[in-house]
Formats: structure tokens, sequence, C-alpha cells
């Protein structure tokens, strides 16, 4: 299934317009004289997103990529309309989620639905699994006819024996309570899916039948994902188009196909070469210099800068801005302007 | 514990530092027994490193805990041997093992904070490690612990001793408990999924780092994993264990390429950059057994399309080459008289 065409007529599904989202603790009063007086330091704002704009188009699979603390997740919950950006705008088919009436505004949320990478903490240990599934339809007035044929039927649909809808989740094993999870988004009719490491935590084997799923309920129900992952395998597999994230910014997005075969940014190329392969005939790991720099100070310019084996002098002060450098293919890199020079 | 028959003598001479022989830890409940590890037989030799691999509940951790001793009730070693320098390490008394653990033999944990005391510094607990094995001064064992330090990358070692272990990322933390690991330069480490946590980057640095020290110091590895992947760069060979048996086991690059057993095929199978891009997964169908109610025979049978009448006989693991493999129907017809060396 391709995504639609002409994407200047039809707005994308999920349209995020320079979202940025700071954590921290707001200072008091008597911290603001303080701070004033330099008495005392601001207080740290960690941003964990930082003005990122990003389209997910009706039908596609954009995989999202990027290491623990990247805001990956983050922008996640922005997309699903659980976090409201600190700055910037969420646009649902165009519209802006913010300027909508009430009731729309629920109405918009109810399509986008999100699944967990622990299926056990996202399930209430004291409902049974068929409540979990049916709760949130009973309450928006979803289910017509009768209830328990309606819960039955999401659970064939995800891949469970309606037979266990009495059970609770500590009696599933890992796999099953990800089918409850999925089970649980799927029944409110959703149109797009935000998976925030969805298979991380299953075995291999498991794995691949869950990945089975979402390919087969993406034909069927005509899904449209967010597909967050650390693990770039997964992400080649399933996705359409890919966005890799590094502190904050989206430092390039292309198709996947592209991606994985020309990625532009230093960044991208070494997480692609760090991918853990089974067919790899190398035999030694050559790894990226240095940490992950912390959010609450990010290095100034290009975050990547004091990592990068490329770096110079503008990239020290200078963020590059996300370019397009090929049809679909975007890169926030400073190197792209010097090739052209 | 029960000697099952098998010929205690008090010293066994082996070419390889480390021998695992018939092992069985059981765990008794009140529901029954679990044969978490039902008759493993393994070795390793020096500067060698074994990938010992396996899903959740295939009993590859209670085997790397049962070797250095750490199996808690209600779990027990029921029967076999681990042969360590002509001893058996089933027999010796606390004390001795205790003089073993941490000097001649070493285990790395996937979680950091299970090796580290987060209320004590880096410094107090490297000197502790040393002064335990080693008649050494204050000053020595700093001097020691501050080269430990910077042989395994950590930046600046003089000024991290100073530190908390909650003063450092993930990926730093790992790497000061390899440095506690390699203090005494022991014959042989246990590694249980130690990079599972960790960022790609981040694992491929200390994984090209413990690559490194193996060579160097001639020292054996079992490394625990999941990650098919991790194994096929880091280990020489690889034993796949299924409901606590080994199921198939040789050198890792012929297994990968050419497995034997069916559940080997699929555990390979189901890895998505084995598969083409967005197509189905394959997968193996079913769910792994309880291990309260394993089937007879083969524990694999009823998941595998090869599974006929004759395998719910017991399956004994058989040499081919320097090969091994549990199946009444391996995936290649193989002569077993000829198989090349």
């Amino acid at each position: 299934m391709m995504p639609e065409a002409g994407t200047s007529e039809v707005p994308p599904l999920i349209d995020l317009k320079s979202v940025s989202r700071q954590f921290g603790r707001h200072p008091d009063f008597a911290a603001r004289m303080a701070i004033a007086l330099k008495l005392a330091t601001p207080v740290p704002m960690l941003r964990a997103v930082d003005q990122v704009d990003l389209a997910v188009r009706k039908g596609e699979v954009l995989g999202l990529v990027g290491e623990s603390g990247c805001g990956k997740s983050t922008l996640g919950r922005i997309a699903a309309g659980i976090l409201p950006p600190s700055q910037g705008s969420v646009l649902w088919r165009g519209q802006d989620l913010a300027q909508l009436p009430r009731a729309a505004r629920r109405e918009a949320r109810l399509r986008v639905q999100m699944i967990f990478q622990n299926p056990y903490a996202s399930l209430n240990p004291r409902r049974s699994a068929g409540d979990i599934v049916g709760e949130a339809p009973r309450i928006h007035k979803l289910i017509a006819g009768d209830p328990a044929a309606f819960i039955d039927e999401q659970f064939r649909r995800a891949g469970l024996d309606p037979a266990l809808k009495r059970r609770y989740p500590h009696q599933f094993s890992g796999g099953q309570r990800q089918r409850i999870g999925i089970a649980r988004a799927l029944a409110v009719r959703p149109d797009f899916i935000i998976c925030d490491e969805a298979v991380a935590a299953l075995d291999v084997s498991v794995q691949a039948q869950i990945l089975n799923l979402f390919m087969d309920l993406r034909a069927s129900l005509n899904l449209t994902y967010l597909f967050i992952s650390h693990d770039l395998g997964v992400v080649q597999h399933i996705s359409d188009r890919v966005a890799i994230m590094y502190l904050g910014r989206i430092v390039e997005e292309a198709p996947t196909d592209e991606i994985f075969a020309r990625a532009n940014h230093p960044y991208s190329q070494a997480l692609l070469a760090e991918m853990p392969r089974i067919e790899t005939t190398k035999r030694h790991f050559t790894a990226v210099k240095g940490e992950v720099p912390s959010p609450l100070a990010p290095p100034a310019g290009c975050h990547f800068h004091p990592r990068c084996p490329h770096a110079f002098a503008r990239c020290r002060v200078e963020a590059p801005p996300l370019k397009t450098i090929a049809a679909g293919h975007k890169s926030a890199c400073h190197l792209n302007d010097t090739a052209v020079v | 514990m029960s000697a099952s028959g098998a010929v205690m003598a008090p010293v066994v001479k082996s070419s390889a530092i480390l021998e695992v022989r018939d092992l069985r830890t059981h765990f008794v409940g009140e529901t029954g027994s679990v044969k978490a590890v039902d008759g493993v037989s393994f070795s390793v030799k020096r500067g060698r490193v074994l990938g010992l691999v396996g899903e959740s509940g295939s009993g590859k951790s209670v085997t790397g805990f049962s070797i250095i001793g750490l199996v808690d009730p209600p779990g027990r070693i029921v029967g076999g041997q681990v042969i360590f320098d002509g001893r058996d390490l089933t027999r010796v008394t606390r004390e001795e093992m205790r003089g073993l653990r941490g000097r001649r033999i070493a285990m790395i944990f996937q979680d950091p904070m299970m090796t580290l005391n987060p209320v004590l510094r880096i410094d107090t607990q490297l000197i502790e490690a040393i002064r335990a094995h080693a008649d050494v001064s204050q000053a020595q064992a700093r001097a020691w612990a501050r080269d430990a330090l910077g042989m395994v990358g950590i930046p600046s070692p003089e000024e991290r001793l100073h530190a908390y272990p909650h003063q450092f990322s993930g990926g730093m933390r790992q790497r000061v408990v390899i440095a506690i690991a390699l203090l005494h330069k022991p014959d042989f480490i246990i590694a249980d999924e130690p990079t599972t946590a960790l960022d790609v980057t981040i694992q491929a640095q200390i994984l090209a780092e413990v690559q490194k020290l193996v060579a160097e110091s001639d020292t054996a590895l079992i490394w625990i994993t999941h990650d098919l992947a991790v194994v096929s760069r880091l280990a020489d060979d690889i034993a796949v264990m299924y409901a606590g048996r080994i199921v198939e086991a040789g050198p890792v690059a012929e297994v990968l390429d050419r497995p034997l057993h069916p559940y080997t095929a699929g555990l390979i199978g189901s890895v998505p950059s084995r598969n083409r891009r967005g197509e189905r997964l394959q997968q193996i169908p079913g769910m792994m057994p309880s291990m309260l109610h394993l089937p007879k025979g083969c524990a694999f049978r009823t998941r595998c399309a090869r599974a006929d009448a004759a395998c719910a006989a017991d399956v004994p693991l058989l040499p081919v080459g320097d090969r091994e493999y549990r199946c009444f129907h391996p995936l290649i017809e193989v002569p077993v008289t000829e198989m090349p060396a």
C-alpha cells in the first residue's frame, strides 16, 4: 500500500509544525527574585524536543529512530495528543488541535491511539483483559449491539482467543499482553497508531509474530503508523519512511531504502554502521567516539559536532537546518552546503 | 545432591578451561518441578567466546548462575558437573567458591546496578574488590583501580574514581562493572546480556572493548544473549538453548549459515533483516510451552513443521563434525561419516 499521492491537496494525517517541549520546574516568585539578583542559577530546562517539523501521510508507516534520551518518545506523545507541545502546533488532517472545539478535539484524539513498550505496565492489573479492551469503546459509545460479541471480535482481530477475556494481565505471556494492548488500541477504530518501542521487550520469535500482526492490520484496516524504535532492523522492515532523531532534533528524514543505502548525516551513517546484523562478516566493532551529551546542556550549534569526524568551525556555532537534499530526502548537516560551494 | 551414577573423580583433566557436563538445575515449587536447566553440556577454551543463545525461559541465565554458584532456592543443582581447572565447582565449599569468584571467574550482569552499590563511591568498591583477593596496600590498590578504569575506556579515570554510580551513564556504569570483572585477570567471564539495555552506539563501543580485552588477556568468555546479531559478530562458537536444553551448538558462522535444528532456523528466520522489507516475517508458530508441562521427547515438536511420531522419544545431542544438534529431522541431510571438519 502506498501513501496517498498529491500531498498538496490532501493534508497529512498528522502534521507537527515546529513543535518543542521543555521539561523543568517553573521557578516560583522567590526563585525568580533570587535568579534576578544573581543569588541563584536559573533552573535548568530540558529541551526534549526542539522545533521539530514532521508530517505523517495517510497510509504510510513512518519509522522514528534514535537513542535513549533523544526525545523520540516525547515527540510520539505530542503526536498522540497525550502531551501538549510547549511551542508549535499539532495539525490533525490540516486542523490545529488546540483550536478545535471540544467535541471535535475529542473525536480527533480518539482517532489516534498509542501502543506502549511495556505491556504489563500499561495494563491495569486489577481489570480483566475483556474489561481493558471494552472500556474505551463503551465510554465513547462505539458498541452497536452485543458488547460481548464486540469484545470477542476485538480479541480475534489481535490474534487472541476470546475464551481468555476473563483472565487478568498477569495470566498472559509477554506477547499476549502486547496483543491485549493492540486490541485495546484498535477497539476505538483509530486511523493512526503510534507504537512506542512496541516490540522492544519481546523475544525475537514473538517479535516476529507481533510485527506480522501490525502489517496485517495495516492492510486490513488501512492504518497509518508512527513506529518509534531504537531497533534499526525492525524499523527498516516495517517503515516506508524513516526519521532519525538526535538530542531533540530530527537530523535526517528519507524513504527507507534511500536512507539505508545513502545516509547523508554523519550521525545516521554512524548509527547504520553499528546496526547489528546476522549476515555481517565484519568481525570488529568500530564505535562512534563519545557518548550522547546531556540534553540539559546540549552542545552549541549542531548537537552532534563533538562526536562528528567531519565537524568544522561552523558546526560549533550554527545549528544546521533540515534541508531537502534529494527528492523526499532531508538532512540537517552543514557539509551539504560546503559540497555545493 | 544426587550423584546420578556419574563417576566423581576428584581431579578431572580437560583441555578446555571450563567444561560443563550434563548440568541439571531444577526449581521445585508447589505446582511441580521446573527443569530450568536439563542436561546441558559444553566447554570453552581460553581466548574463545561462546555465545549462549535463547529466548526468555530457555534456561540460558540459570545456566550462567549455576556455573558461578549463584542459584537461589528453590533452585538447586541436582546433577552434573562444572569442571574448572580440574575441580568440580558444584562440589566445592562456599569458602573455596568465594576465593574463586571475582578472582579466577567473574560474572557481568545485565543491570550494572546489580553489581554496584549505589551508596559507595567507585574507588571504595574497586579497592574492596582488589584487596579481597590481592595483598596490596591501599595506595597500590588505588593505582590498580585507576588503571582498570582506564583500560575499559573511561575518560579521566583519576577523577572518576571519586564518583558514585549514579553519576555515570548506563554505558559508563557497565564499563565500571567490566573493569571490576577484569581486575584479577580471571580465567573465564560469564556475561549475562550486559549490552541489552544499552544504545546501539554504546553497545558497539563496549563490544569493541570486550573483543579486544578477551583477545589480549586470553580469557574465556560466555556471552549469554537473545541477540543473534551480537553473537554473530562477537562469538566464535554458539550454543542455542530451548526449554532447558541445548538444541544446537557449533562454530557460529556454520550454525547461522546452515542451521540444523528447526528451532535455530526459525529463530534466524524471525530476525527482520533476514526477511525482505515489508513482507511478512517468517514466524515460529505457537508459544514456548510452560516449563511445568513440557511435551515428552523433543520440547519443540509441538511447534515444529518437521515433527512426527518419532519426536515423542527423547532426542540425544548428536555430533556431526564439530557441530552438535538435537533433532531426528535436521534441516540439512548430513552424511554423518562424511561431514567436513
